[in-house]
């Protein structure tokens, strides 16, 4: 039988080991491996270490499994998803990480309502490095403070090397649109003007010449920017504002024919109002690619009422990222369905859905 | 932008026009054949179809590299990229041109390593830095881009890089242009000459064209200015009773051609004996396969090519449209079961090809063409 020392000392042993056990796990390693994934200790040191400081608020630091909101009066709820796979990660002008929060902030904006919520989830690839992801989650957490919106829970797994690439972000964002207004393609009418808030095609040529395979240099930054607030001034100074969408893959000609199909309507493009920037224009010439099918990760269109075009533009450009908005066309009855743009000189043609993808993994 | 704006000018095209119109007004009317795929893509982006005078009438040639290519070297190509250790290299137009039963973005699906590159040498690099990969090179275009296959092979021979060959299928511009020019019936009165083509071969090979047939030819660029100037300088030619070769893209091309291209193309490539178009058959010494001191680079040497001969689909008029016979909607499956989504003809998968280009731009009938500039 042990003696008394003996179970004193033994104590003493397991409540140093009970003390150990309740230290926060640290995390040691330099990349992510396939443990960090496995929902053990090391999921947790990397959720300490990396996730919770950068993120942290009351609503995640409850770390319950997922987030209750009350939702004020007058409001219905708005929910968009996107899942993120650029590559490179990194680009002039922005990162998956903010990439992975304006996407979705641009969405709900897009219906009209104020983003207030993201849930983030990440698929990591075993063997990144987690500096680098010490980075896209930092860039998660500003673009979300810039924002304005709280990240209330999520996610993270990892799977083997050769099963992703690096790494997938997939943001769902909530937020609340006031029950008076609404943001629907049916509301669209003939006569009605098409505004965008700013110049096309600036991300997609980014990213494209980040990837370095084209031995072409560019001082293109991509327009990665949140765009709600945009769109309150908007909605503010024009509360007819009919119908709205952030042109991202397929560009502002993939949009249009959205809106010409939901609508019923043609959309008529004019081509010399097109605000490009001159580098954006040459890398297109340069690549026979056409700034209308190049994705757009700060940028809304917008339809109103024609005789509130005036005002839609002033508001846009008051507000941050807005500074080049203008009416690029107008609603009309003739080609329902179809968008025609107008040539600088009096031709026209079609501007067609976009068939295959010039540009792939471009957000 | 420098060489852009210029030939985009509103004003300048205005001019071009009433001068065309002009002409047109006092001739019979005309129908022009514009060889180059450039240029059937520059008429339908930029809408110029519609700004010209009804009597006269633009023919969509065979001028696009990757429109001409039959289904049985496309089967060949796929053939390569499907052997073990290769990964094959092309330009993003051929991903998805059909052959027999496939295409190489079908191939790349289940498995075939396939990679779109913009320039050979980015071909010959990725066979630097992938030493363990057999480095295809799928060449396709005509004097226009093959003189860059020329000097990426005399760079692979300097630098002794062995895991790298090319699959030639370059073709020549002057045989084509003869077969159009010989067929039965041939309902054209003068030519939009090549302009890429042209920068590399020059001006002095069309003169058969004049001189031999009888119709006048204008090189010309890719703006909307371009074009104009060149369809007025065939309705002037055609006025007063002159009938040349007229070289519109002095920028670009010399009369006498690129001499060092030149050079290039006849160290490393010989000229086929013959060689399949699609839609047009078989043309004698239309094509350029690699030189005997190329062989150890030459893809057709270095791997099993099945090189079976595919006919084209019954339903598919491409060799029609090629020729200029047909108009792109006038073929019975056009925007139907050939769509630019799943096309039957190559005619509908490279932007340059005739009915893509029509497809994607020119549906909407322009005479009936609203002008609401909004604001």
């Amino acid at each position: 039988m042990a003696s008394h020392e003996d179970l004193i000392a033994r104590d003493a042993v397991l409540a140093r080991v009970e003390a150990w056990r309740k230290r926060a796990p640290k995390l040691t390693d330099d990349v992510i491996t396939m443990a960090h994934g496995a929902g053990g200790k090391a999921s947790q040191a990397l959720l300490e270490a990396v996730i919770r400081p950068a993120f942290s608020n009351p609503i995640l630091d409850r770390l319950d499994d997922g987030a209750a909101f009350d939702v004020p009066t007058g409001h219905r709820v708005v929910m968009s998803t996107d899942a993120f796979v650029v590559t490179p990660r990194r680009f002039p002008g922005g990162s998956i990480g903010d990439l992975a929060v304006n996407g979705t902030i641009n969405d709900v904006a897009a219906m009209g309502a104020s983003p207030h919520a993201l849930a983030v989830s990440f698929v990591l690839e075993e063997g990144l490095s987690i500096a680098e992801f010490r980075d896209i989650v930092a860039d998660v957490a500003a673009a979300a403070a810039t924002a304005g919106v709280v990240i209330a829970t999520g996610d993270t797994k990892v799977v083997e090397r050769g099963a992703a690439d690096g790494c997938y972000i997939t943001t769902t964002g909530i937020g609340f649109q006031r029950t008076d207004r609404s943001i629907d393609a049916a509301r669209v009418r003939a006569g009605d003007a098409l505004v965008v808030s700013g110049t096309i095609g600036d991300h997609g040529i980014a990213v494209m010449v980040a990837r370095g395979n084209l031995a072409l240099a560019s001082d293109v930054p991509s327009d990665s920017a949140p765009l709600h607030e945009l769109v309150g001034s908007l909605l503010d100074a024009v509360p007819e504002t009919r119908w709205l969408r952030d042109p991202t893959r397929g560009g502002v000609a993939s949009s249009c024919n959205e809106l010409a199909v939901a609508a019923g309507k043609g959309v008529l493009l004019l081509e010399d109002r097109l605000p490009v920037l001159r580098p954006v224009t040459g890398a297109c010439e340069l690549l026979g690619l056409d700034p209308l099918y190049i994705a757009n990760e700060g940028k809304m269109l917008a339809v109103v009422p024609a005789e509130r075009a005036a005002d839609a533009v002033a508001a846009m450009r008051t507000a941050e990222h807005g500074a080049d908005a203008c009416v690029i066309g107008a609603i009309t009855d003739e080609h329902p369905g179809m968008v025609v743009i107008e040539t600088a000189f009096g031709g026209s043609r079609i501007v067609d859905m976009l068939v295959g993808d010039p540009l792939p993994r471009i957000c | 932008m420098r060489f852009i704006d210029e030939y985009r000018d509103p004003a300048a095209a205005k001019v071009l026009l009433a001068e065309i119109a002009d002409l047109a007004g006092q001739q019979p009317a005309r129908k022009f054949m514009e060889v180059c795929g450039g240029h059937t893509h520059a008429i339908y982006r930029h809408g110029i179809e519609a700004l010209l005078p009804e009597s006269i009438e633009l023919v969509h040639g065979p001028g696009c590299p990757v429109c001409v290519i039959p289904m049985g070297r496309v089967d060949d190509a796929i053939s390569i990229a499907g052997t073990d250790d290769v990964t094959m290299c092309c330009f993003g137009d051929m991903m998805r041109v059909p052959g027999g039963s496939s295409t190489l973005l079908g191939a790349k699906a289940h498995g075939a390593d396939v990679r779109v590159v913009y320039s050979p040498l980015d071909a010959l690099a990725l066979a630097e830095r992938e030493p363990d990969r057999n480095v295809v090179f799928l060449a396709v275009g005509f004097e226009t881009t093959a003189p860059s296959t020329a000097a990426t092979l005399l760079q692979a021979r300097e630098r002794g890089v062995k895991n790298f060959s090319v699959f030639s299928n370059h073709v020549t511009i002057v045989p084509p242009l003869k077969a159009i020019l010989d067929s039965p019936g041939l309902d054209l009165d003068g030519f939009i000459g090549p302009g890429h083509v042209s920068t590399v071969i020059g001006i002095r090979p069309y003169r058969f064209v004049p001189s031999q047939y009888g119709r006048p030819i204008v090189t010309a660029g890719f703006e909307p200015v371009d074009i104009l100037q060149a369809v007025s300088m065939l309705l002037r030619q055609l006025d007063e009773g002159r009938c040349e070769v007229e070289n519109q893209y002095r920028r670009a091309v010399p009369d006498g051609g690129n001499r060092k291209a030149l050079e290039l193309l006849r160290e490393v490539f010989v000229v086929r004996p013959h060689f399949e178009w699609r839609g047009l058959g078989f043309i004698a010494q239309s094509a350029l396969a690699l030189a005997p001191a190329f062989a150890e680079w030459d893809a057709e040497l270095r791997f099993e090519v099945p090189g079976v001969r595919v006919a084209d689909p019954k339903a598919c008029q491409c060799g029609e449209v090629l020729k200029g016979a047909l108009r792109p909607w006038e073929c019975k499956v056009f925007g139907t079961a050939c769509t630019p989504e799943t096309p039957i003809g190559t005619c509908m998968v490279s932007s340059e090809g005739a009915c893509a280009a029509y497809y994607n731009y020119g549906r909407y009938s322009p005479r009936a063409r609203i002008a609401v500039r909004a604001d």
